[in-house]
């Protein structure tokens, strides 16, 4: 056992450690503090026989002279089994929840392996969370990374609550115009939180508890009060069990991490304490690589049955999308849910900005099969037909109603009607793919059919209402 | 060879002393394991070494093993249809060795070894070859020939040949230098990534490559040889416009480099190539491209190899006489790779913390695209062997801002710029490329070919239709502040134009059948018909046909939904064309309306 008490410098969240043998990159080490309190920890650097320490749960009552250094020679592990599914754990992976300790079936090193992209197997299974603004527009598919943009006062929660209660999967379909039926799998909820409050956190358990999904949940909780550094580790806790239940139990797992901006503030402050350069925002130049290494974590293995969805949870400081947080985010994401203030403010839950939303595999997971034939051609029209209309509504701000074309008021009174119908829905209302999609050809069946170009018309023909229906 | 001793390990980078006879950017092999990296700064005999693979677990005292060589590519029959990592390891291989998640030390040839192909000699033995002579062929798969080089470097007579199956490394022929040295040739050549391969002499490019996309192949067309750049905020649809460009363009050979990417994305290459039918032999795409994926949770190391061995290949191509595309996405993950290296090494960062050194590699490496008249002897019937590499680059600025150092350095150097807008796309127009702030400087350059294999008019249409679209935006400022009836009825119909050039011409749908490939010629018939009937229209106008009805006109129909025509029914045009000629007489309006709108006046 390599033990030492040769602490020359404690800044921040670091320790550097003199006169170590066979120190390795990335090694574990435990700390004891001359109070006794204990810390873990992982060899950021090392050069010659110094090596440069990340206190995992803070340095606080650590001195030069008193701090024992042991060196584990393995890096931080996460014990896994199936056992885990209803626990609730602290952000280095321990239970919190009273229960017994969980008798691992494996040690996984939390930090994973990335997949072979040739081993990857395409997400093109549509997941159904009963939620229109997402299904009909933005959908969601097995295997893939859909952050939410969110900011401070906006109902997030709620919304990943929904979603994490309601999604399911669709059998595939054998004809064209008819979605399939909804299929009872093994799904699984992983839920991380960084550095939110007990409140939020306390608001998902309650809801995962009501609903009895905590049966089928597991939870890692890092809470504001926490120490920060330890957000490091916890969204790799929770995928490393992510990936035991997805590749190992064939488990279909929705990873919902919250919130990231905190585990890039983490990040940030081990950057500033090591004196890094700096890139934008004071966050550490390799903040999109360390994104990656998280979020790439979602996604499916071919010959394997299980699967990795994750939805990432971030609140936008003063609602820019253009900060470095989400805006790395949405590079490594395939798409993003962004909430909207104003529709909030308007009481629209949930306050989905369906515009600047994308789900970049909506094209693979929906169509006949998945969903249904006529899928994409209306998401894209609601769309076209929503962005018109709002920037009609901008024109008759300017001036004035009755200055509009008899189209452009058409489109107006589309996208009051798609706002209050088709975003708009129930916290605890679930509508199927085919009730949002029947609501949306309902909503185009109010524009003229001549600006109904971006549906085939053997669609239009076979699924838009007649008069009477309407 | 020399061993050395690892003294620091800090993420990716590793200094090592003890190495005194190896030289900048030699391949080393560092720990137990053998981890690839390559040597990029020396101090006295410590050696910083970028490790191309994860150094967790890596500690002070652990071996570091010099190879004396730089970091290479393996050159011959075999890289088509190969999915490679940023340094060449084939990664269907490593699956095949480790399963589903990589690790660490594994390690594979980037040409299979034992596959035998079937060589055809060309020359004979006595024959005098210099470099880049082809000796020989092989047929790699149904589309692409390989044409066997020798190596530029080496020249000499023939002393033997022979046609037969080999495997890679077997010798097809021996080379008797002039020193009377006898070499053996292999079909395999291997080339140091960070060194540009030798040409005759860079020539002009004149032919456009094509691409089916509308408003790239009209408005901002890029030539064979040529160098673009798309920057786009995400969400913008840039990834899609690159595949777009993969499968349609008409290169012979695409080289298609992931570097810092979505897995997923490479996943929906990997899986689509195979599939898709190339739309010019009828063969699946995957047989003429060569795909590098080093995704963003990969070695941030081997991201910035990556580019360099995606182009060494791509020259290679070239100096067979293809035309190659090279999609480099993105670039702005490159860089990053280069900030990461830099900063760990302790330099002395520029802008945004990036190297000082940013712009003098991309220019480096944007200079290695381009037409070039390829080193060897001139064919039998005097056609000097060209070839090309167009290089798409993409880059991912932050925050959507064009004035940060990766965007600013790439322009400076590339001559194609097509501007993807955020706003375009959540108007769901796709592609998603601003008409008015893109641009191409190769206009002129392609202008010759149009004339001679398009039309005589297409370059004259296109100019009118983007003095259009730049008279729409400045009449959409007035519209937006009075209203579109303070405007005079032909600038009404301009705007009703402009609308149907952004709609029925610039708008593509790249996920439909019919709409995702548009040759040159019907882009061009598109553009007639538009301006057919906006002349028309004006006409019509003229001679008292009211706004509305010229604006209702059936025929306007038709032109929404030419685009999806498909060149086996062109002569459709021609019916478009008489409907226009028929239906916009003027005259024939009702009085009422007349009155309204004659002179333009109220």
């Amino acid at each position: 056992m390599r033990e030492y008490m040769t602490t020359r410098d404690i800044v921040g969240p670091l320790l550097l450690i003199e006169s170590v043998t066979d120190v390795t990159y990335g090694e574990l080490v435990e700390l004891e503090y001359p109070d006794g309190t204990k810390s873990l920890g992982n060899v950021l650097e090392v050069n010659g026989d110094v090596a440069l320490v990340q206190a995992f749960e803070g340095t606080r009552g650590s001195n030069p002279s008193g701090t024992k250094a042991k060196f584990l020679g393995r890096s931080l592990e996460l014990g896994v089994s199936r056992d885990m599914l209803g626990r609730v754990f602290d952000g280095l992976g321990r239970p919190n929840d009273g229960g017994p300790e969980i008798i691992p079936d494996k040690r996984l090193s939390i930090y994973g392996s990335p997949i072979n992209p040739t081993a990857r197997d395409f997400p093109d299974d549509f997941i159904q969370t009963g939620v229109s603004a997402i299904d009909g527009l933005n959908p969601l598919v097995r295997g893939q990374k859909l952050p939410i943009f969110s900011g401070s006062g906006l109902p997030h929660n709620e919304l990943a609550a929904q979603i994490a209660r309601q999604a399911a999967v669709l059998a595939r379909s054998a004809q064209a115009d008819v979605v399939g039926e909804k299929l009872e799998g093994e799904f699984a909820v992983v839920f991380a939180a960084m550095g939110i409050t007990f409140e939020d956190a306390d608001f998902f358990t309650q809801e995962f508890r009501t609903t009895s999904a905590i049966e089928r949940a597991v939870l890692f909780l890092n809470l504001a009060d926490d120490p920060a550094v330890e957000r490091i580790a916890t969204p790799r806790m929770a995928l490393t069990a992510a990936e035991y239940l997805a590749y190992e139990c064939d488990m279909h797992v929705l990873v919902i991490l919250t919130d990231m901006t905190y585990y890039c503030e983490a990040l940030r402050e081990v950057s500033a304490a090591r004196k890094e350069v700096p890139g934008r925002r004071g966050y550490p130049g390799y903040l999109y690589t360390d994104l990656a290494t998280i979020y790439e974590r979602a996604g499916r293995v071919k010959g394997r049955a299980g699967s990795i969805t994750q939805v990432p949870i971030l609140s936008m400081p003063d609602d820019d999308k253009t900060h470095p947080i989400p805006d790395l985010t949405g590079y490594i994401t395939e798409g993003q849910i962004i909430l909207d203030r104003n529709l909030h403010r308007r009481g629209i839950y949930p306050p989905v900005a369906v515009l600047p939303s994308l789900s970049r595999l909506k094209q693979k997971g929906i169509g006949p099969g998945k969903t249904r034939e006529d899928h994409a051609d209306l998401s894209n029209q609601l769309f076209g037909a929503y962005a018109r209309g709002l920037q009609a509504k901008e024109l008759a701000v300017i001036l004035g109603e009755a200055a509009l074309s008899d189209s452009d008021k058409a489109f107006v009174a589309f996208a009051d009607a798609f706002e209050d119908r088709f975003i708009r829905q129930g916290k605890h209302e679930e509508r199927t793919v085919a009730e949002t999609l029947a609501l949306g050809w309902e909503l185009v069946s109010l524009l003229p059919r001549s600006e109904i170009k971006r549906i085939k018309d053997e669609y239009v023909d076979k699924y838009m209402p007649t008069e009477t229906e309407a | 060879m020399e061993q050395g001793k690892i003294v620091k390990v800090a993420g990716p980078l590793v200094v090592a002393e003890g190495l005194i006879e190896s030289r900048m950017y030699d391949l080393v092999r560092v720990g137990n394991e053998g981890l690839m990296g390559e040597i990029i700064e020396m101090r006295g005999d410590r050696a910083s070494i970028q490790v191309y693979e994860e150094t967790e677990g890596l500690g002070p005292g652990d071996p570091v093993d010099a190879t004396g060589a730089p970091l290479s590519v393996e050159l011959g029959p075999g890289m088509l249809e190969s999915v490679y990592d940023g340094v060449q390891r084939p990664l269907d291989v490593l699956e095949r060795m480790t399963g589903a998640f990589l690790t660490r030390g594994v390690t594979a040839p980037g040409l299979d070894r034992e596959k035998r192909w079937e060589f055809v000699a060309t020359v004979s033995a006595g024959d005098r070859v210099s470099g880049g002579d082809i000796i020989g062929t092989v047929q790699e798969n149904v589309v692409i020939e390989h044409r066997i080089m020798v190596p530029p470097s080496k020249a000499g007579t023939i002393a033997d040949i022979t046609s037969g199956t080999y495997t890679v490394t077997d010798a097809v022929a021996h080379l008797k230098t002039d020193s009377g040295e006898i070499v053996p040739l292999t079909m395999m050549q291997v080339w140091p990534v960070r060194m540009a391969r030798p040409h005759a002499r860079r020539v002009s490019a004149t032919e456009p490559l094509t691409t089916g996309t509308r408003v790239i192949d009209t408005f901002f067309p890029i030539v064979m040889g040529g160098v673009s750049c798309i920057p786009g905020p995400f969400g913008a649809g840039k990834t899609v416009t690159q595949h777009q460009i993969a499968k349609w363009s008409n290169a012979e050979v695409v080289i298609f480099i992931g570097c810092g990417e979505r897995g997923n994305e490479m996943t929906d290459v990997l899986m689509e190539f195979p599939e898709l039918v190339d739309p010019y032999s009828g063969e699946p795409l995957m047989k003429r491209t060569v795909l590098v994926a080093n995704t963003s949770n990969m070695p941030v190391a081997a991201r910035e190899a990556s580019v360099y061995t995606g182009i060494t290949m791509a020259e290679y191509f070239r100096d067979m006489g293809y035309n190659v595309v090279l999609q480099a996405d993105s670039t702005s993950r490159w860089a990053e790779a280069m900030r990461e290296i830099s900063g760990r090494l302790e330099e002395m960062p520029g802008d945004e913390g990036f190297p000082a050194y940013l712009g003098t590699k991309l220019a480096a490496f944007y200079e290695r695209a381009g037409k070039v008249e390829c080193l060897g002897a001139t064919a039998a019937g005097g056609d000097v062997r060209t070839g090309s590499i167009s290089v798409v680059g993409s880059v991912s600025p932050p925050g959507g801002d064009l004035s940060e150092p990766v965007v600013q350095n790439t322009l400076r150097v590339v001559k194609v710029f097509w501007a993807l807008q955020d706003q375009l796309a959540f108007q769901r127009h796709f592609p998603a490329i601003d008409w008015l702030t893109s641009y191409s400087l190769y206009l002129d350059k392609v202008t010759p070919f149009w004339n001679s294999h398009v039309s005589e008019e297409y370059r004259s249409r296109r100019d009118t239709c983007m003095a259009i679209l730049q008279r729409e935006n400045e009449l959409a400022e007035i519209v937006r502040l009075v209203g579109l009836e303070a405007l005079s009825a032909e600038e009404q119909i301009l705007m009703e134009t402009a609308k149907t050039i952004r709609e029925d011409f610039l708008q593509q749908n790249a996920f439909r059948e019919d709409d995702q490939f548009s040759s040159l010629k019907e882009q061009d018939l598109l553009l007639k018909t538009i301006l057919l009937f906006h002349e028309r229209a004006i006409e019509a106008h003229a001679k008292g046909a009211a706004l509305k009805d010229i604006f209702s006109a059936p025929v306007r129909e038709r032109i929404t939904r030419a685009k999806y025509l498909g060149t086996e029914n062109i002569a459709e045009y021609d019916s478009i064309a008489s409907d226009i000629e028929t239906q916009l007489v003027g005259g024939g309006a009702d009085e009422s309306a007349r009155a309204v709108y004659a002179g333009g006046e109220r």
